[in-house]
């Protein structure tokens, strides 16, 4: 809402500078987003009348003007276009300055003598554009300074209101407001009614009583749209940002900023048989006044003749029945529509208007009466016209019902943590136009019929708390009673696989949840993602399931920026739809390319390969278990190579995936170099086992290595196993410390070296303990696996 | 005796001459080992007048001991130079890089996170979590924003369908945690919101801190309190604060908090559009009909609840001038943060 500081102070005028103001209107909760002066800076403007304009001897589009400016004559040259005899218009003269700084001298234009100039709208800081000289009314007196004439010595505020406060969405409303928090009268506008002098009328119906509570209609016969908005009015509007249309428009948007009530004008010659209020019929179409042809459906309340929907009750009038210069006769509507019927329906049709914002947010339902007598008024006094008398539907049930509110006074300290002195409570509410009555325990108190947001005793609380002022209220740290939730021993904080990840050399990124469907497709064609309905963009279309899309895209990203080498990794949701319903999962997901250290003087860093990743996967599965819990197996994954990828399991539940992405893939992503990714299950990784002490063995451990020839195609982690099934209790460490490849194997074997460590806890191990052992192991790999033992 | 004379000149001749400590081991065993020439010496004592033995053996005993000493003398500065040579060899130069691995770093929307959290933790707040695809009446009905409120237009909502949607805050947690417990509560949940709105200042993704404190005697003096503690704690300055009253459905009374611009100190500049306060939450107290959605008697409880954006907090504290760079990723931006 913006509004004219002067007309403001026409209704309540505190001695408060206008920073004062702002800041007052800002701290009771009417946010003032912006102020700033109606006009330019500019002085020795004055009114002129152009006495006579000749074509200028030597430039076709100037013209030399000879001007009244007030006791004295003066030529100036003026290139606009609408200067001629007669018209009133503003004129800076020698010594004038206009915005910035701009000094009016004398001056010769194509040899002709001017001695001022002749002003258009935009060129006095009034308008951003505009064509022509400003055209003042014929009344102006010649002379008189035009920032005296025009009041322009004001401030255009505007404030951003809530949702809440839809009676302050009037000049009326808001000087109330003002009035309360400087404990001042309002002056309401004074004004004589309007003369009925016909008695036409035209009829009304209402058939959605709900909807509409409350219809006033008025037939104003031989008004005359020829004739000007007042410029005192124009000034309004357009400080309150609204343009001139015509006459009428002009007084019905007047209406709406002074009291905060929408109203429209119908040309009555337009309309057919009668006003109808009705819900719309399905499909039923309207062309709305901005030119748009619109589908109603049945849940839209229209205006309507006994033909057609008119207009979009409380949104948009049509264009086939609105007033224009030929008009002769008006029909002059006020209505209250529920909020209800009118929240959500501008949305539904893309529209959004002065009077829609109004309606959704709640109109004073008390206000139609006076509102209809001020438009006619006002109406008479522009474009003349005989009012006939006002028709009005109302239905009493329909209209809103005030409550009856308790306000108890110890529920106000409980609140607010602090009582406020009882006069300074019925002072406040009274101002604020409650009817307050005092009862044993506080007040009992019905709101004013403008207030919607007044409905429980909470909402009076915080308008104590408002006026009063939230920071005269005390500030204290609340006294709890000390408690203390669960916590697991076991359970690992997200922070702790974060924070190794970056000790590791990870940087975390976050990248959004919804990504494109065609990356999907790629990267997780078996799994089904669910779409928005109304995305950003196609890029940004379904949520993700997986979080390799992200981090492809950043490396992508950073890649391109002359970054080649990358650790990145992401914690966050994924999406997954199912016969179970939607499951959102959190995952933990990383991605490494490029050198497997940073460049330096040690000599030429290799590049990273699956045995990196599979390290940091590993080092995080250390934290719950490491091996004795988790195991990988060789897996497919469609965006993993299919010869680097690994299924991790937790026992027999696959918990997520490591390998390198698929050169496909990587080729269809434009992606210039090899890429290592992981993704797991964090809460599958999340859960330790309590650490259960063992007796240490006092005698000493025994350590043998063995090297064995195996066919290739066996992985290690088999031969491993095997070993430990044999070695059993005794096995206190194995370690795998060389795997070789060559020649003098022979083709398709392989040589791996491991060795194992063995104690017991009550004995020190002798020869003829570990040798049979040691037979065992070797003959079950020889039968298992095939192996040769390597000398 | 000249003979002897001449074998210890010899033997010191051949101690000075002797460049290595292994070398002059062989000089040793040469002139004093078991088959030593002075040794050798000694094996003459037998051959002659036994009263000229006792004279011949000392004075052979001074020889091999001007040896032996000259031996030591001569190790002792072998070794001296062994040893500095040896330091000389492997001298490095300490100014050239050690081996250090890379270590990266958290985002910073995840630090500012932290930190919020830490500071909640120490006053007895648990985190809480909730879904992101949130159903209507999580996200809008039970916090008091019906189908048809104006408030709604204020979200701009990511649909999937009529009643399934992106949550637009993390109040949705609070319903949650109300739905599922009793009273008392004293919960934050972070966590990602989503709005439909992508510009300079709007991102159509970013983190909210929801708080919620719920106890039998908790006040909007204690809204105060403990915000400003926060606000304090978080910018690490003793901030001027202020409350301004605000509008949301799900709290009554509600309020918007300034603080002091942080970058400014309060004096006007652009961060602050020139008014030397910088919006940061929103807040209030609970809203009687919050309570009833999940049966708690607000007659009994009252509590407030907070909300507050996570990068504005995280632009403000490091002074980033662009959203859009939290989620650009762009490692020369995320390093800044290590």
């Amino acid at each position: 809402m913006r509004f004219s500081e002067k007309w403001l102070r026409d209704w309540v005028n505190p001695k408060l500078t206008t920073e004062e103001l702002v800041a007052q209107i800002t701290m009771a909760g009417l946010e003032v987003d912006s102020f700033e002066p109606v006009a330019g800076v500019f002085s020795g403007v004055v009114v002129a009348e152009i006495l006579s304009a000749e074509p200028h001897p030597d430039a076709s589009k100037l013209q030399v003007c000879s001007v009244d400016a007030g006791g004295v004559k003066l030529q100036i040259v003026c290139g606009a276009a609408n200067a001629r005899p007669g018209i009133k218009v503003p004129c800076a003269t020698v010594g004038a300055v206009l915005p910035g700084d701009f000094k009016i001298k004398k001056a010769k234009l194509r040899g002709v003598e001017s001695n001022g100039m002749l002003c258009a709208a935009a060129e006095l800081g009034l308008a951003e554009q505009s064509e022509g000289l400003l055209e003042l009314p014929q009344n102006a007196p010649i002379g008189e300074d035009i920032r005296a004439y025009l009041a322009l010595d004001d401030v255009a505020i505007e404030v951003d209101l809530t949702p809440n406060r839809g009676d302050c969405l009037g000049v009326a409303g808001l000087a109330r407001e003002v009035g309360v928090l400087n404990r001042q009268t309002v002056n309401a506008v004074h004004f004589v009614e309007a003369v009925q002098s016909i008695d036409d009328t035209f009829p009304v119906s209402v058939q959605a009583k709900s909807a509409c509570p409350r219809y006033l209609g008025r037939v104003i016969r031989g008004v005359d749209l020829q004739r000007p908005t007042p410029i005192w009015m124009v000034e309004r509007l357009r400080r309150s940002g609204i343009r001139s249309i015509d006459a009428v428009v002009d007084v019905t948007n007047y209406v709406l900023l002074e009291l905060g009530q929408p109203m429209h004008a119908f040309d009555l010659a337009k309309l057919h048989g009668g006003i109808c209020v009705r819900m719309a019929e399905q499909g039923e179409s309207l062309t709305l006044l901005d030119g748009q042809t619109i589908e109603l459906n049945n849940e839209t309340l229209v205006i309507a003749d006994q033909q057609k929907a008119l207009a979009i009750a409380g949104i948009m009038g049509g264009e086939g029945s609105g007033v224009n210069t030929e008009t002769q006769d008006l029909f002059l509507e006020c209505a209250f529509f529920d909020p209800i019927a009118i929240a959500g329906k501008a949305r539904n049709y893309g529209l959004h208007t002065d009077s829609s914002h109004r309606y959704e947010r709640g109109v004073d339902f008390e206000l139609q009466h006076h509102a209809m007598e001020r438009a006619t008024r006002l109406l008479q006094e522009i474009v003349g016209g005989k009012a006939g008398p006002v028709v009005e539907v109302v239905s009493n049930e329909d209209l809103p019902h005030l409550p009856s509110i308790q306000l108890r006074k110890d529920r106000i300290s409980r609140v607010l943590g602090c009582a406020i002195p009882e006069a300074d409570v019925e002072d406040i509410l009274t101002r604020l136009g409650m009817d307050t009555v005092v009862t044993q325990s506080g007040w009992h108190i019905v709101p004013p019929s403008y207030r919607f947001d007044i409905r429980i005793e909470e909402d009076l609380i915080e308008e104590l708390g408002r006026v009063w002022g939230y920071n005269q209220l005390p500030t204290t740290m609340p006294v709890l009673e000390a408690c203390s939730a669960k916590r697991e021993e076991v359970m690992i904080p997200l922070m702790r696989f974060k924070q190794l990840l970056v000790d590791r050399g990870y940087q975390e990124v976050i990248t959004y949840s919804f990504v494109d469907k065609q990356i999907l497709k790629l990267i997780t064609p078996d799994q089904e993602s669910i779409s928005l309905a109304n995305p950003i963009s196609a890029e940004m279309s379904d949520m993700r399931t997986s979080l390799w899309p992200g981090l492809l895209k950043t490396a992508l990203y950073n890649l391109n920026r002359q970054q080649s080498r990358l650790q990145l990794f992401e914690a966050g949701m994924i999406f997954k739809p199912g016969a179970d319903g939607l499951q959102q999962i959190d995952h933990i997901a990383g991605l490494i390319c490029g050198g497997a250290d940073n460049e330096s003087w040690f000599g030429k860093s290799r590049s990273v390969d699956f045995y990196d990743v599979k390290g940091d996967v590993e080092s995080l599965l250390l934290l719950s278990g490491g091996s004795q819990c988790y195991r990988f197996e060789a897996g497919e994954h469609p965006a993993l190579h299919p010869g680097q990828t690994a299924a991790v399991y937790a026992g027999e539940k696959a918990i997520g995936y490591v390998g390198a992405l698929h050169p496909s893939v990587q080729k269809t992503l434009d992606i210039p170099q090899k890429v290592y990714l992981f993704e797991l299950v964090l809460s599958d990784i999340q859960r330790n086992r309590l650490p259960k002490f063992q007796e240490l063995s006092r005698f000493p451990e025994v350590r043998r290595d063995f090297a064995v020839i195996v066919d290739e195609k066996i992985s290690a982690q088999a031969i491993l196993q095997n070993v430990q099934e044999i070695a059993g209790s005794l096995l206190t460490d194995l370690v795998l410390f060389d795997v070789y490849q060559g020649d003098n194997l022979g083709a398709g074997k392989k040589s791996i070296a491991f060795g194992i460590t063995l104690q017991d806890s009550t004995r020190t191990l002798q020869d003829e303990d570990i040798a049979p052992l040691v037979e065992r192991m070797i003959s079950s790999l020889k039968e298992t696996f095939n192996v040769t033992l390597r000398e | 005796m000249d003979n002897l004379q001449n074998i210890l000149q010899q033997a010191l001749a051949a101690v000075e001459q002797a460049q290595s400590v292994s070398a002059l081991d062989q000089v040793r065993v040469q002139f004093l080992g078991k088959k030593g020439e002075i040794t050798g010496q000694l094996k003459t004592l037998g051959k002659l007048a036994p009263e000229d033995r006792k004279a011949a053996g000392a004075e052979i005993n001074r020889v091999k001991e001007q040896a032996v000493e000259a031996i030591k003398a001569r190790q002792v500065l072998l070794e001296n130079e062994a040893l500095h040579s040896q330091l000389a060899a492997e001298r490095v130069d300490v100014t050239l890089p050690g081996r250090q691995a890379s270590v990266g770093g958290l985002h910073p929307i995840s630090k500012t996170l932290t930190r919020i959290e830490s500071f909640f933790a120490n006053l007895g707040f648990q985190v809480a979590e909730g879904p992101e695809v949130e159903d209507d009446f999580h996200n809008f009905e039970a916090l008091n924003i019906p189908g048809h409120h104006p408030a709604r237009a204020m979200h701009d909502t990511f649909y999937f369908d009529a009643t399934t949607l992106l949550r637009t805050h993390t109040s949705p947690v609070q319903v949650r945690t109300m739905e599922s417990a009793e009273p008392p509560y004293r919960i934050i949940c972070p966590g990602r919101v989503y709005r439909c709105d992508s510009d300079l200042t709007h991102s159509p993704m970013f983190h909210q801190v929801e708080g919620l404190l719920v106890d039998t005697d908790v006040t909007f003096a204690d809204l105060k309190g403990v915000l400003a503690a926060f606000l304090r704690d978080f910018f690490e300055q003793d901030l001027d604060v202020r409350f301004r009253p605000s509008y949301f459905p799900f709290t009554e009374p509600s309020a918007e908090m300034d603080i002091q611009c942080v970058i400014c100190g309060g004096d006007g500049c652009r961060v602050c559009k020139q008014t030397g306060w910088i919006e940061i939450l929103g807040c209030g107290m609970v809203h009687p009909k919050v309570f009833g959605h999940v049966n708690v008697d607000a007659e009994k409880y009252t509590g407030f609840a907070f909300g507050m954006g996570v990068e504005r907090l995280t632009l403000l504290r490091y002074g980033v001038n662009d959203l859009r760079l939290f989620f650009e990723n762009d490692m020369k931006f995320l390093k800044q943060f290590h």
